[in-house]
């Protein structure tokens, strides 16, 4: 589904990801976890094509194609999905006619006929049962005046709605507390299935007794320096990155 | 035409605009006629970066002096196109007031609306206490022009505790193929406890040069409610300068939203006399320019009295090389203790040429007030812009709905549900970039 090779990206002419590999298969799930600073949400925000970032070498196919030639709105259409750390307030467009919109630009990409306003409200009413989402938030502005929990809430509804084949969630745990981290990753769980696939960066090992990945990989200076299964984040909880940086500078 | 030219024009026909007129308009017409030829033709000279106006002036227009009538009924040729809305309709066709002969809906009893020429002859003693009442002419040049040359205009009078559930709609409508200038006069008065709300449109017929020069007087007594809605929709070669004048009573209620969907010159001149306390005043605007539109907007709110409330919103979204000015004056006189006054002025320019000079004035003179001001300027949101885009929706839709976004305050201050659907409508046309012209005027089919 996903070839990430060699990935190098800067920002404001700094070097961030430094020469990145990583396969994801469809029905898998890696985590990605490492210490602040090493390249986690860089590479999230590259691959959904953040015009902030600039990619100075590498390539990325998802499903063969090149994925860095793909503005953020085909990548979107082709089945990729952030799950933003910082959910974006967009005071006056209301949650019915963002998600309208997108939901309508991924049926006409898929050549499909946009949805009635009915079709749509019911499917706004389903999706929104999957992340426990109060019906109230759906006719506010987007992301205005929600809570943290009900931000991350709100980005898993979105992914509920678009359908992705690859999602990435970057950060999703952090400001919840634990039963909104439990609905969270309830919800993702839910959308999961053969034929998707997910990314979950996260610091703690906590979200992964929920989202239990198969793979761990760790990132550290903006390269993946270990690779392991689950067990790795448990190991990682009770150690820290120390012997991690130790084992590296060695 | 230069100045010298309106006063030449003024001396050799001062007769015929009499002839034509109610002995009340003619009343201070030599007089205003003075002070225009002491000003020097700026729209509000007190101000050190006054707008000249005179390039606005300078066509060869032509002036209705003697009265003809258009060999056209207004009510039949011209539709103003907002469905569901059930209006009291009536036309002023460039300075001529025209009633509605085919009128389906009866006004509450004691409802004038009505020429206000022909009502200040007939009915003179209802005229008298208003008319020219709200006006400063001596040190404002478009005034003193539209008392010297204005002949006609609207009169509406609601009595007292009337309240109008009907909108009344008034189709400013410049019609000709030679270039006209309309210069009209404009009066509106809600007695105590009266409600009422009005709907300005303002359209063209096809593609001559037009000027118009209107005032509106209103009159907003105790206890009484006043919404006024203008929509400009004319097109490149319209020049349209207006003033609207306030005068508003105890525990009174005023909103007024002045949209510019598509104009040539714009100059809107809003003044508030709050004469009353624990009134409320909402002063609200939207400017779309594009080309080499201008949108002006000069407010200033005058808090008279204490414990009054006024707040004033305006957006801007300028292309191409637009140009926009606000200066929006909040005056609180040494008495008027427990004042509210709140302003702000948001612009988004969207291309590097686009111009946008706003400039916010207080000047206050109680201590136990709290007035505020903001003005912002720039592009999009850039943030917001991606986060849409990663959701799959295009540069082009994104930048649409934070358009739209921008605006939609401004939007949500419309209280007729027909005439709010229809302007978002508008809106939302304007902003895709198609022509926003209403779908009944003439110069589209």
């Amino acid at each position: 589904m996903l070839i990430i090779r060699d990935l190098h990206a800067n920002i404001n002419g700094k070097e961030i990801l430094r020469g990145i590999n990583l396969t994801v298969n469809a029905g898998e799930i890696h985590a990605i976890m490492g210490p602040n600073g090493s390249g986690k949400s860089t590479l999230a925000s590259v691959l959904v094509g953040n015009p902030a970032f600039e990619v100075t070498q590498g390539e990325v196919l998802f499903y063969g194609k090149n994925l860095l030639e793909l503005s953020p709105e085909d990548r979107s259409r082709a089945g990729l999905f952030l799950s933003f750390q910082y959910p974006v307030e967009i005071p006056g467009v209301s949650m019915v006619n963002f998600m309208r919109a997108a939901v309508n630009e991924h049926r006409k990409y898929n050549n499909q006929e946009p949805l009635s306003a009915s079709e749509f409200l019911k499917m706004m009413r389903e999706k929104k049962e999957i992340v426990e989402l109060d019906s109230k938030l759906a006719n506010r502005s987007v992301n205005e005046g929600f809570s943290g929990g009900e931000k991350k809430r709100n980005e898993i509804f979105q992914m509920a709605m678009l359908n992705p084949k690859l999602s990435i969630l970057d950060e999703t745990d952090s400001g919840l507390d634990i039963d909104a981290l439990r609905i969270v990753a309830n919800g993702v769980n839910k959308l999961k299935n053969d034929d998707n696939a997910s990314i979950v960066i996260t610091h703690y090992q906590r979200l992964l007794d929920y989202i239990v990945p198969d793979f761990v990989h760790i990132l550290y200076k903006g390269r993946i320096v270990k690779t392991a299964g689950k067990e790795l984040a448990l190991v990682l909880e009770e150690k820290g990155y120390d012997w991690i940086k130790q084992e590296i500078e060695e | 035409m230069a100045k010298e030219q309106y006063v030449s024009l003024y001396k050799q026909y001062s007769k015929t605009i009499k002839k034509h007129c109610s002995e009340l308009l003619n009343k201070f017409r030599d007089e205003a006629f003075e002070s225009l030829c002491n000003s020097d033709f700026y729209v509000h000279s007190e101000e050190k970066n006054a707008i000249n106006l005179q390039p606005a002036y300078d066509s060869d227009f032509g002036l209705n002096f003697n009265r003809v009538d258009i060999n056209a009924d207004p009510y039949k040729i011209f539709r103003c196109d907002v469905p569901n809305i059930n209006s009291y309709l009536c036309f002023v066709v460039n300075d001529k007031y025209y009633q509605n002969t085919d009128q389906k809906v009866k006004l509450p009893n004691g409802v004038v609306v009505s020429s206000l020429n022909t009502i200040s002859e007939t009915n003179p003693d209802l005229v008298i206490p208003y008319l020219f009442k709200n006006m400063d002419w001596k040190n404002n040049p478009t005034q003193a022009f539209n008392v010297t040359f204005a002949q006609d205009g609207l009169f509406i009078y609601v009595p007292k505790n009337t309240e109008m559930e009907m909108p009344i709609q008034v189709v400013n409508f410049m019609y000709g193929n030679s270039d006209i200038m309309a210069v009209s006069h404009n009066v509106i008065v809600l007695e105590e406890g009266a409600k009422l709300k009005l709907l300005v449109c303002d359209h063209t017929s096809n593609d001559s040069q037009y000027l118009a020069n209107r005032v509106t007087e209103i009159f907003v007594g105790k206890n009484a409610s006043y919404e006024h809605y203008k929509v400009e929709n004319t097109h490149n070669k319209m020049t349209n300068i207006s003033n609207v004048l306030v005068n508003q009573g105890d525990n009174s209620k005023l909103l007024t939203n002045l949209i510019t969907l598509h104009n040539g010159y714009t100059q809107n001149n809003i003044k508030i006399d709050i004469n009353g306390e624990n009134s409320e005043t909402v002063v609200c605007g939207l400017a779309i320019g594009d080309k080499q539109q201008t949108i002006n907007n000069y407010t200033l709110i005058d808090h008279a009295r204490p414990k009054s409330n006024s707040q004033q919103m305006f957006k801007y979204i300028l292309d191409d090389q637009s140009k926009g000015t606000f200066t929006g004056k909040i005056l609180v006189q040494k008495q008027s203790q427990k004042t509210v006054a709140f302003q702000t002025c948001r612009t988004i320019l969207l291309s590097k040429d686009a111009h946008i000079k706003a400039k916010p004035q207080l000047e206050i003179y109680a201590d136990d007030v709290k007035c505020s001001h903001g003005n912002t300027i720039g592009q999009l949101d850039d943030t917001a812009m991606f986060y849409l885009r990663s959701r799959g929706i295009s540069e082009k839709e994104a930048k649409l709905l934070l358009m739209y976004a921008f605006v939609h305050d401004v939007l949500e201050n419309i209280t007729v549900e027909a005439l709010k659907d229809r302007v978002k409508m508008l809106v939302e046309k304007r902003l895709r970039g198609d022509l926003s012209k209403c779908s009944g005027c003439i110069i589209c089919k």
